[in-house]
């Protein structure tokens, strides 16, 4: 009598952009705070050029990774807001089902805000031409920080202290993938050979990887009532 | 129709906590005493019984608190884990208190190893603190526990609280294992590695001599502050905890009067 | 209303248990403080309970704990002959809920979100499409139905909701003070669809605090209590609202 994992999934995802598209709610809160973090990084740094580039993949991610954890809050606010979430629970699917559906909304968002800022990044500090790896550490990256971030997200949406608990439950877990992400993009960014960095780009997978994991198997746990 | 007889509060079946013994119970105070003669006899041990190191003089006997110190916080930590996990599957606080107990008895010696390493570092390295993985790894810990508690202590129902509390300690020891893979993976590391290669940058290195009582030092730290303390004080903060329970329930009781 | 009228390829995974809804002692506490007490409850099968109750007096958690949303620390809970919450994805495809929270998305216009909800309860094609315009004109929101939900007034939020509810054919419908905040009319539209609900053999649990109605509508009347049932009667044996308000007054003072 279960509805099919995939369609599940299919309908919290195609439930969130729908919802976003509507709205544009968190893509906008994302953008202009990690269009905000770039310019407050630009002055507080005082960046020459070399300093630049080798400071410039930790301002990006650490901008990145505040923007998702804004558009977490958001996302998992509002399913508690009119009790959805109890909606879901009471739905005939599996508990990872909402999990990995929340999931590809939150992810997308924070690649989205990523792959603008990128862009933006590189006219304001005058960066090298983007490369495919590039994408590929951005993919990974945010998939990370959307797997640990959607499994926090929804046990803080559940505390009394809320929006405020999110970043200091989610950043210390969160530095590994911030740590492999920002040395594979440094090295991506610096044109060294790929030999350098692959290695952390392979760190970054098996962190996603672990993460996610875990994530979905103890979902069901912070969504029991 | 019927109406039902009033219920008096003796119908009632309470989350009651377990029966719990008021005095301390005659093994821990055992236990306890042994734990004290064992700091002790290891203190004796480190700063008597080893020989100097020839290279590091005087400063390197911290290394005999140092390093038992993040392998007894490193265990408690796992109890953490272990303590979520069981409360998961059975749904028995006993397990949570386990796990609550691993967070502060761990935290607490972790400090312990962050407060000795700084203290070897403004001599051998010539700085209390440098951003190197394996003080990143310390660092990061110590935050990670510290953010579990303030998740606890941010939720109000107790069933809700014991839950999130078993999934953030799994994800925590999660954390703490890659981070320590990692560092293995990707050695640029300044900080000695006593057993096993250390890292071509490692400054401060030194070999434990056998011959010297430095091995015998290390063992009888290492069984004590990575087996004693941690056993003693988790025993104690659970005994601990299980009192605040029982009494919490009583001060509901009253309150139901 | 034919549409509305349960389908015949549902097949319902409801053990044919002799109370559908049954509660055997049921014990839940908040923080050591226990909301209900040894709680007893049988609900048969096509029956329609009214549950009076005063404010915090559980009514609420004992709706979700019949929704598989809460766990008991004592005593045990079926649902169609399934154990709740062990057994709970077993009969959550003939839960229908309707919360005193919406459990709608504001961003989403009418129509989307009972989309959404099709897509969870797995129904598809022309069939789920014919049932959503269905409830939509029964509910009397045909004609705002690609309205987002946040221009809604609270009664046509509270209609969608209903329709919610009932969109996957539930044999069973929780509702949680389904008329608070609904107009004359609104109410008048939910006392006929629940009487249809309940013509069309589906079981229902409706906590509320409205005596007047539970005098009439439904077809049992139970009150809690100080954390259980102190009172339980069949319709037939209610002369009037006053007379029911009389009792309710005695098993809560």
């Amino acid at each position: 009598m279960q509805t099919p994992f995939l369609r599940a999934v299919y309908g919290i995802a195609l439930k969130d952009l729908q919802a976003e598209l509507r709205s544009r709610e968190l893509l906008s809160l994302m953008l202009i705070f990690a269009l905000l973090s770039l310019l407050i990084f630009s002055f507080a740094l005082e960046l020459d050029r070399i300093a630049r580039e080798e400071s410039i993949s930790g301002v990006l991610w650490v901008t990145v990774a505040f923007a998702s954890i804004i558009g977490l809050n958001r996302s998992l606010t509002l399913e508690r807001e009119q009790g959805s979430l109890d909606a879901m629970l009471i739905a005939p699917i599996q508990r990872a089902a909402i999990f990995v559906g929340k999931l590809v909304g939150n992810f997308l968002f924070a690649l989205i805000v990523g792959a603008l800022l990128i862009p933006i990044a590189a006219l304001l500090y005058n960066l090298p031409a983007l490369s495919l790896w590039l994408i590929g550490a951005l993919v990974l990256g945010t998939l990370g920080l959307s797997s640990v971030g959607t499994l926090l997200a929804t046990m803080t949406a559940q505390t009394r202290t809320r929006e405020s608990l999110l970043p200091i439950v989610m950043l210390p877990l969160a530095l590994p993938i911030v740590l492999t992400a920002v040395r594979a993009t440094t090295g991506i960014l610096s044109g060294q050979p790929s030999g350098d960095w692959l290695a952390w780009l392979q760190l970054l997978a098996f962190v996603d990887a672990v993460y996610f994991a875990a994530c979905f198997v103890m979902f069901e746990f912070v969504v029991e009532a | 129709m019927n109406i039902a007889p009033n219920l008096s509060l003796s119908d009632v079946a309470l989350e009651q906590p377990e029966r719990v013994r008021i005095g301390v119970p005659r093994l821990l105070v055992a236990l306890s005493a042994l734990t004290l003669i064992g700091i002790g006899f290891g203190l004796y041990m480190a700063l008597g019984f080893a020989k100097t190191d020839a290279n590091q003089g005087e400063v390197q006997r911290i290394f005999y608190l140092h390093m038992p110190a993040f392998i007894g916080a490193f265990v408690a930590f796992a109890c953490t884990t272990f303590g979520g996990f069981m409360y998961l599957r059975t749904r028995q606080t006993k397990w949570d208190s386990l796990a609550l107990a691993g967070v502060e008895v761990g935290l607490a010696l972790a400090a312990v190893n962050l407060v000795t390493g700084m203290i070897w570092a403004r001599p051998i390295w010539n700085t209390w603190w440098t951003w190197d993985p394996r003080l990143t790894l310390e660092a990061i810990m110590m935050l990670t526990y510290a953010a579990y508690l303030v998740l606890r202590a941010s939720i109000g129902n107790a069933q809700t609280r014991r839950r999130f509390a078993a999934v953030y300690g799994m994800l925590a020891i999660i954390l703490v294992i890659m981070v320590i893979l990692i560092s293995r993976v990707k050695p640029d590391t300044i900080h000695p590695t006593v057993f096993g290669p250390s890292s071509q940058q490692a400054r401060g290195t030194f070999e434990l001599d056998a011959s010297a009582g430095m091995s015998a030092a290390l063992g009888v730290n290492m069984l004590v502050w990575a087996v004693l303390v941690p056993i003693t004080l988790i025993w104690h903060r659970i005994r601990l905890n299980n009192l605040i329970e029982r009494l919490n329930w009583l001060k509901a009781r009253l309150a139901e009067r | 209303m034919a549409t509305l009228a349960p389908s015949q390829t549902a097949q319902p995974a409801l053990k044919p248990a002799a109370p559908l809804i049954a509660l055997e002692g049921v014990t839940k506490t908040f923080d050591l403080l226990p909301v209900l007490r040894n709680l007893t409850l049988h609900i048969g099968r096509g029956d329609f309970w009214a549950l009076l109750g005063a404010n915090g007096s559980g009514k609420s958690t004992l709706l979700r704990l019949i929704a598989g949303l809460g766990q008991a620390e004592g005593g045990t809970i079926r649902v169609g002959g399934w154990q709740l919450p062990r057994e709970a994805a077993r009969v959550r495809a003939q839960l229908g809920l309707v919360s005193h929270k919406l459990l709608l998305y504001e961003n989403l216009t009418a129509r989307e979100n009972l989309r959404f909800f099709s897509r969870l309860y797995n129904l598809r094609g022309g069939a789920a499409e014919a049932r959503i315009e269905a409830l939509l004109a029964r509910v009397g929101l045909a004609r705002r139905a690609d309205d987002p939900v946040r221009t809604f007034s609270r009664g046509m939020a509270q209609r969608l909701s209903i329709a919610r509810a009932l969109l996957h054919n539930p044999a069973i419908l929780l509702l949680d003070e389904p008329y608070s905040g609904l107009d004359q009319a609104a109410a008048a539209l939910l006392d006929a669809l629940l009487g249809e609900a309940h013509a069309e053999g589906r079981t229902i649990l409706m906590v509320t605090h409205e005596i007047e109605r539970a005098a009439r509508l439904p077809s049992h009347v139970a009150i809690l209590a100080r954390g259980a049932i102190a009172f339980v009667c069949p319709r037939e044996a209610i002369p009037d609202a006053a007379w029911l308000a009389a009792r309710y007054a005695e098993v809560t003072s």
